[in-house]
């Protein structure tokens, strides 16, 4: 055994749809014009699609769903619910179901009409005996807390986690696409209403509609396709559901997935170019960022606060705008897998890095609960 | 006490004014959730013990719904063993900070029993 198929699968297609406020759409259309959108990116058609992947937010069902409603009979139909990492683990399944030979073309696709349809945040998140007596309000509640320690643990300042806010801000300053443009200081942040301390209403990602979706194939059929992005690695873990079952406030799974896909990718964090990670809270950029590799533990707060992760730093991270500023339809892990595409394809303008060559996804899901990080390249690294 | 899950057998406890949590043998620890048996190795659980309820906290976060006081959401570190969830009552959420010693309260009369965490007696 050779464990994760490196660079034998590819991308070959990805699109965003309705990014922000998207008005009479249902969240499957979304999802179904995500996936036209990337199919079209791709050059393949739909009756070509034999794996079909998503996690829809308001139907246990929508795998189901979502086949009935693009017309398809897939070999393969995965509806793994692990949050917003669900797309990076289904992308890592797609990867093996493809490499064995089970299925040839793969779609993961995702949309959610939450902002417009509903107002505020879906969450399908359901609490135990344990936790819901005391009525927390969560998920922010949880990342309150890892956030809480933190600055315990390591001195990390409420300034640290507003330049993670300010940096989303600058990259979607630079994204047509992003929902929240215009400028914004550090008062704006520390000044805004306080959710669940030390996290205000600008520590917290937006809620938005949005869909996004993703094709793959082997890289034999890939070569054919316009603009293929290799995926070298892939990891996912879980660590709790709940946040008091969280082995250790400060480091999550992505400390065990970051260093397992870079290993399978044949890459160390020097190596890396750009970071689309889940930024659905502030805490979790510097959570990941020193899990994964970038910073030493503790330091991701000075790491930020140093601009090393803005535009012109010497890490970009979120370079749509993350979920803070870009877009947050209520699971993100997607759009971090599209963002990662587009800088490699060099085709993000304004904000287009200079040729990157290696991209890490990372997903999270629950409250710090579910970590898959993802690595992909540009043709020459496959 | 009828056979049932230890989710219903903790929370009949709870509603008696006891809090109880099971030992795992190999440790000495009590754990928590209740579980079947001990969550990663799958061994046995000892029986059932009463808590002292002492502990510590490991991690704050205040709240405040619209029209309620603030509330200090808490994960405690039981002295026993075990981290649980709870809120903090008879002290202003803003003073409770990393590392206080804490008393656990049984609410036993409430819809889904629980337990609540005040200041420790003596503590600063």
């Amino acid at each position: 055994m050779t464990g994760f198929p490196r660079a034998r699968t590819a991308v070959v297609g990805a699109s965003t749809f309705g990014l922000g406020e998207c008005p009479g759409w249902s969240s499957m259309e979304m999802t179904a014009q995500a996936a036209y959108l990337a199919l079209d990116d791709a050059g393949i058609t739909l009756d070509q699609v034999d794996g079909l992947f998503t996690a829809l937010p308001d139907d246990f069902l929508g795998g189901l769903a979502l086949a009935e409603y693009l017309g398809i009979q897939p070999k393969v139909n995965d509806n793994n619910r692990t949050g917003g990492s669900s797309f990076l683990c289904h992308a890592i399944h797609a990867a093996l179901a493809l490499d064995a030979g089970l299925i040839d073309v793969a779609l993961i696709t995702y949309g959610s009409n939450q902002r417009t349809a509903s107002g505020g945040l879906v969450s399908a998140l359901r609490s135990s005996v344990y936790e819901t007596p005391h009525r927390p309000m969560m998920p922010v509640g949880g990342y309150a807390l890892a956030a809480n320690r933190h600055m315990h643990d390591f001195g990390t300042t409420r300034e640290d986690l507003a330049h993670v806010a300010l940096a989303a801000r600058a990259w979607a300053n630079k994204n047509p696409e992003a929902f929240r443009q215009g400028d914004m200081t550090l008062d704006d942040v520390l000044s805004a209403r306080m959710i669940s301390s030390p996290l205000t209403a600008r520590d917290c990602c937006l809620v938005t509609d949005g869909a996004a979706a993703i094709v793959m194939t082997r890289a034999d059929r890939a070569a054919n396709t316009r603009a293929p992005i290799p995926l070298l690695g892939g990891a996912q873990t879980v660590t709790h559901k709940e946040i008091a079952a969280m082995p250790d406030l400060t480091v999550t799974g992505a400390a065990i997935t970051g260093p397992q896909a870079m290993q399978a990718a044949g890459i160390t964090p020097d190596d890396v170019d750009c970071v689309q990670l889940s930024d659905a809270f502030t805490i979790n950029t510097m959570l990941f960022l020193e899990d994964l590799g970038f910073c030493p533990t503790g330091a991701g707060g000075r790491f930020v606060a140093s601009g090393a992760s803005a535009p012109g730093g010497t890490l970009p991270v979120n370079t749509n705008g993350g979920g803070l500023s870009c877009c947050h339809p209520g699971m993100y892990g997607l759009f971090t897998m599209v963002e990662a595409v587009r800088q490699l394809r060099n085709e993000a303008g304004a904000r287009q890095l200079d040729s990157p060559e290696i991209a890490v996804s990372h997903g999270n899901g629950g409250v710090l609960s579910s970590q898959a990080t993802l690595i992909f390249g540009s043709p020459s690294t496959a | 006490m009828t056979d049932t899950g230890t989710e219903a057998q903790f929370l009949a406890y709870l509603s008696e004014g006891r809090f109880m949590l099971q030992r795992d043998p190999i440790s000495g620890r009590a754990v928590f959730p209740p579980r079947l048996r001990m969550p990663g190795t799958g061994t046995p659980l000892g029986d059932w013990v009463e808590m002292s309820g002492r502990g510590t906290v490991h991690a704050v976060t205040i709240q405040q719904k619209r029209d309620a006081a603030a509330r200090a959401i808490v994960l405690v570190d039981l002295d026993e063993g075990g981290r649980m969830l709870s809120q903090m009552t008879g002290v202003e959420a803003d003073a409770v900070a990393i590392g206080d010693a804490v008393q656990a309260r049984v609410v036993a009369d409430a819809e889904i029993p629980h337990v609540v965490f005040e200041p420790a007696k003596g503590a600063a």
